[in-house]
């Protein structure tokens, strides 16, 4: 490993790696959140804050749903990620993209669609909190492990067949164990992901059962008291850090370099328990993903008590006769123009991402202890709270010529914020299962470092980027928190429309919500579908 | 060539375009902000003063609507107005806050009495002016800022609205004060949002310690929690959720909310529209809420923001505030649109709280509400 | 004994083995030869369960194990490129076969020490198995496939990507072991030479199709 590391990178080349992923996250996260930090902490008050038994009971509760939420995801999720990169099923590639929906829609119409499927016994119950976290959480599984599946020979598991391992036998001692980076992986991301939830924990769970992200929220936004919202903030780091550094460290160890050769094409289910396979995981998927999508359609299209219209389309796509609003101008005059702002935002943020996040995984899986801290600090922003950056952000950028507020650039940037530890997780186990010795041969043919990145890793990256840059597109489509900090001036993206949407009480302007919604998503879908279809040669690609 | 290094030749492509990537998008959104915002302006060039051509800022907060009347403004003094969203009010007040002397615009609306004493604790936050329009604004707004830091621009009740064909079907009286929430008719009918995390249910918290005073609200929210009551976080899952007619399959046909919402059940109907709202507002339950603008401290364009101070005010702005923001005028004499008029007049003796009491209780309050009602 | 009887396999609408039969009798050690992409490894997996048949049928001693999956078969196989478990050491990986069939420890910890001295690596049970030499691999590979005794040995191209000397060293003691497990086996090939040294008898997979062709 060390002579494949000495072969691509002399340590100026790896550090030069680690120049632009540092840069972004010391300029966008660390200064502001100093900024805010000299603002309002003091240690007195972190005193305070973990003095306080309700403060305590807030951290725990956010800290054991997070928990549980991140191990029924990668349980939930390992099946369909599995089969849907193994096997050859009809529509895989929509279906990969429609698991992927849930998480970037706003989460209020995710908890709203998902309150509404539920019984009304089990609105704002933890258990109702799980299970839309789960929900929303699975694409993560789904689309990480499924990287790790496409790319795991899959004669691996016929020689343990004819060693006499049954599936089930191969399943656990062989696929399972060399999956477990990706599924570290994604269950690190899950957990942060529960850990920081906003939106629906306030939809789903109600007002008993506060996380420690609404409880920074509230106290930054609502009862105006930075003081204790800093010191929530620092201890909601402190713990991200700890977390990290586990996950890291679990993910490195288990990390095997051999285990993942050329990435290979999903092939027929070929015995019958395979098909059974196939045939039960594919359905019940859909049918689990769909679920909360058909109500949200369904709302859509109740525009008064009882009744169905496509009122609220055509306002939303502006076809057909205009919404007759009684002289009133409508909420929101131009939904598509909120879509483009969106989907051009959400570009902008992928790109982005997807440049620090390579570079970030490239340098972190060359370097040895720097590489460490470097993942971890770029891991802390998606366990920042949305509301510290976005504040951090606005009293950071604040003069002369790096005055960026108002500037439609801070979006992209606060969402890429986000972003990039997923693009990372997501190439980190791909990185680091590179065989050292490719690196070396390619050298030896008179490759350059840029060179032996460019043909050897890049290629071999190629496919978790694209996984990567479908999260980051996803995120940043349905991000709401740190854009709803971030002033901006005429490019209102549709999340936003949508809350504004559903401020006003009327049935059509919430099925004009739902439709924006669903063209969003839509919209997003093919995106994505298009990505993946442009990322791989046919059938091949994750 | 194979299709594999074809692939990476784009991706190579991909990332060393993003720096242009960057420029483009930023050039595009740029032109299109400011064109949005500029069209009514191009053409003006007559009633031109000092201030034509200049460009000023307003904060305002997501839910905010800019009425169409807006245009006119530029029309009157070429002075263009770009409307800049960032958060709930709460996020935009606190922002000023941190950012005061070197604020992100020139002009903030919707800074509202729940939060105003600490706002103008903050040293510099606004320009104090005094609009030539102040007498005609209602003087029980006007009274709340005696030092014209800011200027009342609306206001708004936060009422209890109810379900007026559930209680017709269930053939129960609807409720028509306070008190009548804890009897036992009521049981478990009222839904509202957590205080700690919701304007509205704020606001509803208020309307209880106007009503019951500061010591003994806390009992008639025992009685409440015994009667049956559902809380939830924010108004939308209130509203969308839980109330009978949000759509949403709620169960409780008593909601907090405004006192504009019924009219809303109206305008914002699909074809063919009710004629009446099918929600009510219980009059008696109604917390007054005021929202104001001011100049920010550090803006360069005070004269132009003092322009649209007065624009605010003036009868043209107020008469279309019902319709695109519902909220009413604060300005006296501006006649409502029908449908306000009818069926959401404004409440005429609502409960209040001074905005010195607010900010020295809140915190206070709420934690008590929340022993009392979560706990 | 082993019959394969008028296999067809194709893919995606190409056929890659057409009416092949073949036959495997007692402990007789079998040479597969054939150039590359002539289906000898498809005609392997066939036998093993691990590629289903268009139509045809494998029988062993008379009974029809086409339907029968892998791991039921006991038939052990030699990849050509090993595919030892990348997250097991030399040991686990020997003794791989033995723990899905329910041997408890002890008895596969003396079996894999026997195996390893078979194959000419004791000691080396601890071995992380990325640190093999090309050699070594092949041995652990060959010693997994043993250890569950299984009824019938398929080898595919076990000796490919070796030097001279090497690949006859491990050609002579592949076919002392075979001899000495008596077990029959199909190993295929594309080097003739290596066949005539291991194999009883040989055949060309071209002469196994339906006499038309």
């Amino acid at each position: 490993m060390d002579q494949g590391r000495a072969a691509v990178a002399p340590a100026r080349a790896r550090w030069a790696l680690a120049v632009v992923p540092v840069l972004f996250t010391a300029l966008f996260f660390l200064w502001p959140l100093g900024a805010i930090a000299a603002r309002g902490l003091s240690l007195g008050a972190i005193g305070d804050v973990l003095g306080d038994g309700y403060t305590r009971s807030v951290l725990w509760f956010t800290f054991w749903q997070a928990a549980v939420c991140s191990a029924g995801a990668v349980v939930v999720g390992v099946l369909p990620a599995y089969v849907l990169a193994r096997y050859r099923v009809p529509g895989r590639r929509l279906l990969l993209a429609l698991v992927t929906v849930p998480f970037m829609l706003p989460t209020v119409v995710v908890g709203s669609a998902f309150l509404a499927l539920l019984p009304a016994s089990m609105h704002r119950t933890v258990p109702a909190v799980l299970l839309a976290h789960v929900w929303v959480n699975l694409a993560v599984v789904v689309r990480t492990v499924g990287t790790s599946v496409a790319q795991m020979d899959p004669r691996l598991g016929d020689a343990a067949a004819t060693l006499g391992a049954s599936p089930w036998q191969v399943m656990r001692h062989v696929t399972l164990p060399l999956l477990r980076p990706a599924l570290w992986a994604s269950s690190a991301v899950v957990f942060l992901f529960c850990f920081t939830s906003f939106g629906i924990v306030r939809l789903v769970g109600g007002p008993s059962h506060p996380t420690l992200e609404v409880e920074i929220w509230r106290r930054t936004t609502q009862s105006l008291d930075l003081r204790t919202a800093a010191a929530l903030a620092v201890v909601q780091l402190v713990i991200v850090v700890g977390m990290t550094v586990v996950w890291s460290t679990a993910q490195a160890r288990t990390a095997t370099a051999t285990a993942m050769r050329t990435l290979l094409r999903p092939r027929r289910a070929r015995t019958a328990g395979q098909r059974a396979l196939v045939w039960i995981t594919v359905p019940a998927t859909t049918a689990v993903v769909l679920a909360p999508l058909a109500v949200m359609v369904e709302r859509s299209m109740c525009t008064a008590a009882g009744r169905h219209s496509l009122d609220a389309w055509r306002a939303v796509t502006g076809v057909g006769r205009a919404l007759g609003t009684g002289g009133t101008q409508p909420v929101v005059a131009d939904p598509w123009a909120t879509v483009l702002a969106s989907l051009r935002i959400a570009l902008v943020a992928t790109c982005i991402a997807l440049v620090v996040g390579t570079l970030a995984a490239c340098a972190i899986a060359y370097a040895r202890r720097g590489g460490r801290l470097l993942d971890a600090g770029l891991m802390l922003p998606l366990g920042t709270s949305a509301v510290t950056i976005g504040f951090g952000l606005i009293i950071t950028y604040n003069r002369g010529w790096y005055d960026l507020r108002g500037s439609w650039v801070m979006l992209p940037i606060g969402q890429a914020l986000v972003a990039v530890p997923f693009v990372v997780r997501v190439i980190l186990p791909t990185m680091r299962a590179i065989q050292p010795g490719l690196r070396e041969a390619a050298a030896t043919l008179g490759a350059s470092p840029w060179h032996v990145w460019r043909e050897v890793d890049l290629p071999v990256l190629r496919r978790s980027m694209g996984a990567g840059a479908g999260f980051a597109f996803a995120i940043s489509v349905g991000e709401f928190g740190a854009s709803s900090f971030l002033t901006r001036v005429g490019n209102e993206t549709a999340p936003i429309a949508i809350g504004r949407l559903i401020a006003r009480p009327s049935l059509l302007n919430l099925a004009q919500a739902y439709a924006l919604a669903t063209v969003l998503a839509v919209v997003t879908l093919v995106v994505i579908v298009v990505v993946d279809r442009l990322r791989g040669e046919r059938g091949a690609s994750f | 060539m194979t299709p594999t290094s074809r692939t990476n030749r784009l991706l190579v492509a991909m990332l060393a375009a993003v720096p242009f990537a960057l420029v483009a998008c930023g050039g595009s959104s740029s032109t299109s902000a400011s064109s949005t915002s500029s069209t009514a302006g191009a053409a003006t060039t007559a009633a031109a003063t000092g201030a034509a051509g200049e460009t000023i800022t307003m904060l305002v907060y997501d839910a905010f609507t800019e009425p169409e009347v807006l245009k006119s403004f530029t029309q009157q003094t070429g002075i263009t107005v770009r409307i800049a969203k960032g958060g709930d009010t709460g996020t935009l007040v606190n922002k000023a806050i941190l950012t005061a002397g070197n604020p992100e615009g020139d002009v903030l609306w919707g800074l509202d009495n729940t939060l105003l004493s600490r706002a103008l604790d903050t040293n510099g936050l606004f320009v104090p002016y005094a609009s030539g329009e102040l007498a005609s604004l209602d003087p029980a707004a006007t009274a709340l800022v005696p030092n014209h830091e800011v200027t009342p621009v609306d206001t708004g009740d936060v009422c209890l609205n109810y379900d007026k064909a559930w209680f017709a079907t269930n053939k129960i009286a609807p409720p028509t004060s306070l008190d009548d929430l804890i009897k036992p008719d009521y049981k478990g009918l009222l839904v509202l949002e957590n205080p700690a995390t919701s304007s509205p249910g704020l606001a509803f918290l208020l309307a209880t310690v106007a009503k019951y005073s500061p010591t003994g609200f806390t009992a008639w929210w025992a009685s409440l929690r015994a009667n049956g009551v559902t809380v939830v976080d924010s108004w939308d899952a209130a509203y969308y959720n839980e109330f009978t007619q949000g759509g949403g399959g709620g169960k409780h046909p008593i909601v907090v909310s405004y006192a504009s919402s019924p009219p809303a059940t109206v305008i914002y109907a699909a074809d063919p529209k009710p004629t009446e709202p099918t929600t009510a507002n219980v009059s008696a339950s109604c917390f007054r809420q005021v929202e104001f603008a001011g100049i920010l401290g550090g803006s360069k364009h005070v004269e132009a923001a003092q322009k649209l101070i007065d624009f605010l005010v003036s009868e043209q702005f107020q008469a279309a505030l019902p319709e695109s923001n519902f909220v009413y005028p604060v300005r006296t004499g501006v006649a409502l649109p029908d449908l306000f008029e009818r069926f959401a007049k404004p409440i005429a003796a609502p409960l209040t709280v001074s905005p010195a009491d607010i900010a020295a209780n809140r915190d206070q309050w709420i934690a008590a509400w929340t022993k009392a009602v979560l706990q | 004994m082993l019959h394969v009887v008028d296999v067809c396999v194709s893919f995606d609408g190409r056929t890659v083995l057409d009416h092949v039969s073949l036959h495997v009798g007692g402990n007789e050690v079998v040479a597969l030869l054939g150039p590359s992409g002539s289906g000898k490894s498809t005609l392997l997996r066939v036998v093993a369960g691990l590629q289903d048949v268009s139509s045809g049928v494998v029988r062993w001693d008379g009974t029809d194990i086409t339907q029968e999956p892998t791991h039921r078969r006991r038939f052990g196989f030699v990849f050509q490129d090993e595919q030892l478990f990348p997250h097991r050491d030399v040991a686990a990986n020997i003794g791989f076969g033995l723990r899905m069939a329910g041997t408890d420890r002890a008895s596969v910890a003396s079996r894999v020490s026997e195996l390893l001295a078979l194959v000419g690596l004791p000691g080396f049970g601890e071995r992380d198995v990325t640190t093999l030499s090309g050699g070594e691999a092949k041995r652990v590979a060959l010693a997994r496939a043993l250890a569950p005794k299984p009824r019938l040995m398929l080898l595919d191209e076990p000796l490919t990507g070796l030097d001279a000397a090497l690949h006859d060293r491990l050609a002579d003691d592949l076919r002392n072991l075979l001899r000495q497990a008596g077990l029959p086996a199909i190993l295929v090939t594309h080097d003739p030479a290596e066949a005539a040294r291991i194999a009883d008898r040989v055949v060309h997979l071209g002469d196994l199709g339906s006499g038309s062709r």
